[in-house]
Formats: structure tokens, sequence, C-alpha cells
């Protein structure tokens, strides 16, 4: 108990700079993976794709994001044990987001496709393991992550592949593409704005003191969708033919009108992510603060404050003004693949499952779930070539994730402990 | 870390563009067999001479977009149609490149001298033999639109048709290699009898550009239905 209000102004010092370090890294690298398929179909440019990042992120980690977060904080770890000494809580938070931001650092060097989220739940679970023990651990709670981080990209896969068969049926497969897409083009936006503000809304938003029934999110999910379709209907009436363009390649035209689509679910996915991957950094954090200003208390029940969003958010947007521009930019060019239509299948398919995951508190890997959807269009027979040993590296790398980032943690827990004891 | 990034890396070459570029330089041999049986009959050694290196410089650019395709193909890759067929494309493909220049190099390194009785009729094979590996570049043209499409429905039967299009043109092109082998049978007492055997061995070859033409068509139709 001492130790928390002796050094309480420290650690929480050390965990506003771990946390920051750790958004700073997912926006550096994680949301250059999420918006990746966005600016590889070459629908939106890295500037656009950064402005959309900054401001959906955001809106998505704050209205959407408090149900991982929570999992994160007090999902994983079973605190009744330790009542009595809540500093090794607060000790192995923040040795869970230094463990987790080194090993992230160290990957993304060596280019291993290592997931942020699977790197924070090790982290935290190598963390409960040493400091308190390993009945700690919501064995039950830990397992159902990780089945859904099985199960997320497959989901993911499944959705983009229907999206890529429907628009074949309705739009390509037809006498004139460029006039169905016109025509259905409004609908698919609709199926963007629907999809993920159904989700986002289906069980309220209690943090922000909205509850809404089951009715209500259906009717303001269409009338959000019908706005959005509106909205989208108007930019596809600009788009012409190119006679041109459609001598080379007949359906140059019809993605042209695939390109103010990208748009939408572009912003859906930096959404989708939002609601997701910011949790990692500001869940641990968000535990911290809540055990130091209640002065010693571990509390199931505090709630997120608000400038602890705003501080995950702002380490995102850093990080991407800082080096997701780069990184961004490489993806963009090595993407060559994806034509708008494909990105918008494959974009949408991740969104949406990634918006379900946070809506049930899952912590998914988005990259995980967009290279799912990616895949999902190649089983479509819509993408030339994908190297499937990167994901065998995935598959590797997943397991090499948990017990790294359990091992890390636990070194940093007994030294942070050792430091202040 | 950014050269590698696992998101990016995910995504191989595709290997079609590759392939279309490749047949691009293929025809472009082949086209210049008519031109090369012109020059002939002028008695113009020199353009003979001049076709045959283009040809030489065009063939071997072929085989280095054959090569690279190769190695940029690992087993590991995950491709819309099966990797063994997309080989056999570029094989038939290398293959008219290759026929270009046989039949350039024999007629400069024999110093042929074209018989006025087969200069129509031959110059007619190879025309109609070029017609054919127009075709099966005007096919291998179509596969950005049958990826769009996932090798299926309308674009499928359009690339069907466009096949059976171009083993109609093929079938012209037995008929006219028969024909001139007769013709030649009825005038082999006027020539050099080892340039008889060449003139033989010509034809063959200028009917293999159309052969190995339609077997690009045939190829790709396999491609197709996997």
């Amino acid at each position: 108990m001492e130790i928390i209000t002796n050094y309480g102004f420290i650690l929480m010092a050390m965990a506003v700079v771990f946390g920051l370090y750790m958004t700073w890294g997912i926006g550096a690298n994680d949301v250059a993976n999420a918006m990746g398929t966005s600016v590889g179909s070459g629908a939106i440019s890295v500037k656009q794709a950064i402005l959309i990042a900054a401001i959906f992120e955001f809106a998505g980690a704050f209205i959407a994001g408090g149900n991982v977060t929570a999992t994160i904080r007090k999902g994983i770890v079973d605190p009744s044990s330790i009542v009595n000494s809540p500093e090794i809580l607060v000790f192995g938070m923040l040795a869970a987001l230094l463990a987790a931001a080194v090993w992230l650092m160290i990957a993304s060097a060596k280019g291993w496709p290592v997931s942020t989220t699977h790197s924070i739940v090790g982290a935290v679970i190598g963390f409960a393991v040493v400091g308190i023990g390993v009945d700690a651990v919501q064995w039950g709670k830990v397992g159902q992550i990780a089945a859904s981080w099985v199960v997320s990209p497959l989901l993911g896969g499944t959705i983009a592949f229907l999206l890529m068969m429907s628009i074949r049926r309705l739009i390509l497969n037809t006498e004139n593409p460029f006039e169905s897409a016109k025509r259905w083009g409004p609908g698919y936006i609709f199926l963007v704005g629907f999809i993920i503000s159904l989700v986002t809304l289906f069980k309220g938003l209690k943090h922000l003191n909205i509850e809404m029934t089951v009715g209500m999110s259906f009717t303001v999910a269409v009338i959000f969708g019908v706005v959005l379709a509106v909205v989208g209907w108007f930019l596809i009436s600009r788009v012409k033919v190119d006679p041109g363009a459609d001598r080379d390649f007949h359906f140059a035209s019809v993605e042209k009108v695939f390109t103010p689509m990208m748009i939408f679910t572009a912003c859906a996915m930096a959404f989708a992510h939002g609601s997701n991957d910011v949790a990692n950094g500001i869940g641990p954090l968000a535990a911290v603060v809540s055990i130091i200003q209640s002065g010693g208390e571990v509390s199931q029940k505090a709630a997120l404050p608000l400038w602890i969003l705003v501080l995950g958010g702002t380490g995102i947007v850093v990080g991407l003004a800082t080096m997701g521009y780069r990184v961004m930019k490489t993806i963009g060019s090595g993407i060559t693949q994806l034509t708008p239509s494909r990105g918008y299948c494959a974009t949408l398919a991740a969104a949406a499952t990634v918006v379900l995951a946070s809506r049930t508190g899952l912590p998914v890997s988005t990259t995980h779930i967009a290279v799912g959807a990616v895949i999902g269009v190649g089983l479509a027979r819509g993408i030339g070539a994908i190297d499937l040993r990167v994901i065998g590296g995935i598959v590797v790398s997943w397991l090499v994730t948990l017990p790294v980032g359990a091992t890390l943690a636990a070194i940093f827990f007994f030294t942070l402990k050792g430091m202040f004891t | 870390m950014s050269s590698t990034n696992p998101f990016a890396s995910m995504f191989g070459k595709s290997p079609f563009k590759a392939l279309q570029v490749h047949m691009r330089v293929a025809l472009e041999c082949a086209r210049e067999i008519p031109p090369s049986f012109d020059a002939l009959a002028a008695g113009d050694q020199q353009g003979v001479t001049v076709i045959k290196d283009k040809i030489f410089e065009r063939e071997a650019a072929a085989d280095k977009i054959k090569n690279d395709l190769r190695g940029a193909l690992p087993k590991s890759l995950f491709m819309p149609v099966d990797r063994r067929d997309l080989l056999e494309v570029l094989q038939m493909q290398d293959s008219i490149a290759d026929t270009a220049q046989d039949i350039a190099g024999l007629l400069v390194e024999r110093r042929m001298e074209i018989p006025d009785f087969m200069q129509e009729p031959m110059l007619a094979l190879a025309r109609r033999s070029v017609d054919a590996c127009e075709q099966s570049a005007k096919i291998i043209e179509e596969l950005d639109e049958l990826l769009a499409m996932g090798f299926r429905g309308r674009e499928a039967s359009r690339v069907e048709e466009m096949v059976e299009q171009l083993n109609l043109i093929e079938d012209d092109t037995d008929n006219l290699g028969i024909e001139l082998a007769r013709h030649l049978f009825e005038h082999e007492d006027e020539i050099k009898p080892v340039s008889v055997m060449m003139w033989y061995q010509l034809i063959e070859w200028v009917g293999d550009l159309a052969d190995y033409a339609e077997k690009v068509g045939d190829r790709l139709r396999l491609l197709i239905a996997r």
C-alpha cells in the first residue's frame, strides 16, 4: 500500500510513457496494415489515409473501444487474491506494456508478422502467472480469446469471399457492368454504414450514456446506412465511362465506380481498428491509473477516464505522422494487385469482423483478419498470387509471440518489483 | 522494417502481367516471318539478315522474361490457376518465339532461295500462321478480365469463343501447309534435293507457329477450367 502512495506519481508517469510508446508503435505499424488494402487499391492516397485514420481511429476508440479495454484491463487476470497488495497489479501492467512494446519493436525491425494484440495478451498472462499464480489467470476467457484468433480471420475471409461473389454476379457478369455498378454501388455503401453502425450500437453505448433497444439500434443503423448511401450515390453519379481505359481493361470504368466506395470502407476500417487495437495500449494504462487514483484499490468497476482515450488516440496519430507514413507508402506500392472492387470486399469484410469482435470485448488481431479477408478474395480466384509462406510465418509468429511476450513481461515484472521494494 | 512489411509481402507478384509481356514479345518474333519471306522473294539477302538479327534479339528477350517468371513462381504461391497449367502456357508461348528463330536462322545460314512457284503460297501460309499468333495474343490479353471475373461467367465464355476462332485459323494453316507440300512435291525435280528437304522443313516450322498458338489457347482453356 505504501508503495502506491509513495511512488504513485512516478508509477503513473511510467504508465503514461509506456502507454504512449505502445500506442505510438501501433500507429507506426499496425494502422498501416489496417489501411493497406485501401491504399494498395489506389482508391485513396497516403495523405488521405493518414487523415482518415487520425479521425476514425480516434472515433473508434472513443465510441466502441471500451469493451476491449475492459477485457485487457480486468478480463484476463482475476485480482481477487492480491487485493491487499495492489502494487503487484501495477507492476504487472507496466511490465506487460513494456514487454509488448519491446517485442513489437524487435519484431517489426525484423519484419516478422507479429500482432500487437497477441503480444499484449501474452504479456498480461505472463505477468499474472509469475506475479500472482497460475490460478489468477482466467483461463476460460483466455481460451475464448485464443479461439477468436482462429475464428475471426476465417469469418473475415468468408465475408470477403461472399462479397466478391455477389459483386461478380450483380455487377461484373452483366450485359452492362458499368450501369450495374452505378445501380448497385449505393447499395454496397449502405452495407458499409449499416453493418458498422449496427454492430457498434447493438449493445448500446453505456459509457456514453446511450442505451438502445435492438429495434432502436436497427433503425438508427438503417438511417445511417441510407445517409451514407445518398452521399455515395452523389459521388458515384459523377463517375464517367473512360473508353480509352476500357479498351485496355474492360472493367476499368467499373473499377472507377468502386473508388469512391473505398473511401467509406477505409473509414470503417480505421474505425474498427481504433475500436479494437487502441485498447492494447490503453487497457493496461487504464488499469494502472484506476488503482493509483483510487489510492490502491483494485477496483473492477472504475470507469475509463476520457483522457486516457485521448492519450491513446494521440499516440496513434503521432505514430502515424512520424513513421506510419513511410510504412503505408511501402505497403501501398507493394499491393498492386488489389483493384478497388477487390479492396472493397477485403476491407469491408475485415472491418465488419473487427467491429463485431470489439463489441463482444474480444481483442482480435486486425492484421490477421485483414490477411484472412484478402485470402477470401483469393479463394474467389480474384488475386493473382498470394505468398502462402507469409501465412505460415503468421502462424509461427502466433505460437512464438505468446511465450516470448509472457517471458519478457515476467522479467520486467521482477525488475520493476525489485526497483520499488 | 519497411521493405519486409508482412502485410505487403503476402502479395506475390502477379504472374499474369509477365505472361502478357512474354506473349507480346513472342508475337513480335512471329510477325517478322512474313516480311522475311518477302525479302527472300525480292532477293534481298541483306534484308533477310537484318530481320533475322531482330528476331534473335527479341527471342533472347522472351527467354529472359520466361526465366524471370519461372523464378518468381515458388510452389508456396497461392494462385487462382494451376501452377503447372500456367507454366505450360508460358512454354507454348516461348515455343512460338523459338520457332520463329529457327525459321529465320535457317533462311540466313543456308542462304535459302525461294523458287517462284512457292512465293505466293508460302507467304499466304506465313501470314495465316501469324494470324493465329495474333489471335492467341489477343486471348492472353484477356487474362486481366478473367481474373476480375474469377475465370467464370461471360468473360470465360468470351474467351472460349476466341479459342474456337483460333482453332479455325489453325485449321486454315493446316490446309495451306498440306497444299503447299503437295505443290512442292510436284516441283521436286526442279530444285536441289537438299533444298527440297529444307523447304519441307520450313513449311513444317511455319505451320508450327500456328500449332503453338493454338496450344496457347488450349492450355489457357485448361487454366480456366481448373
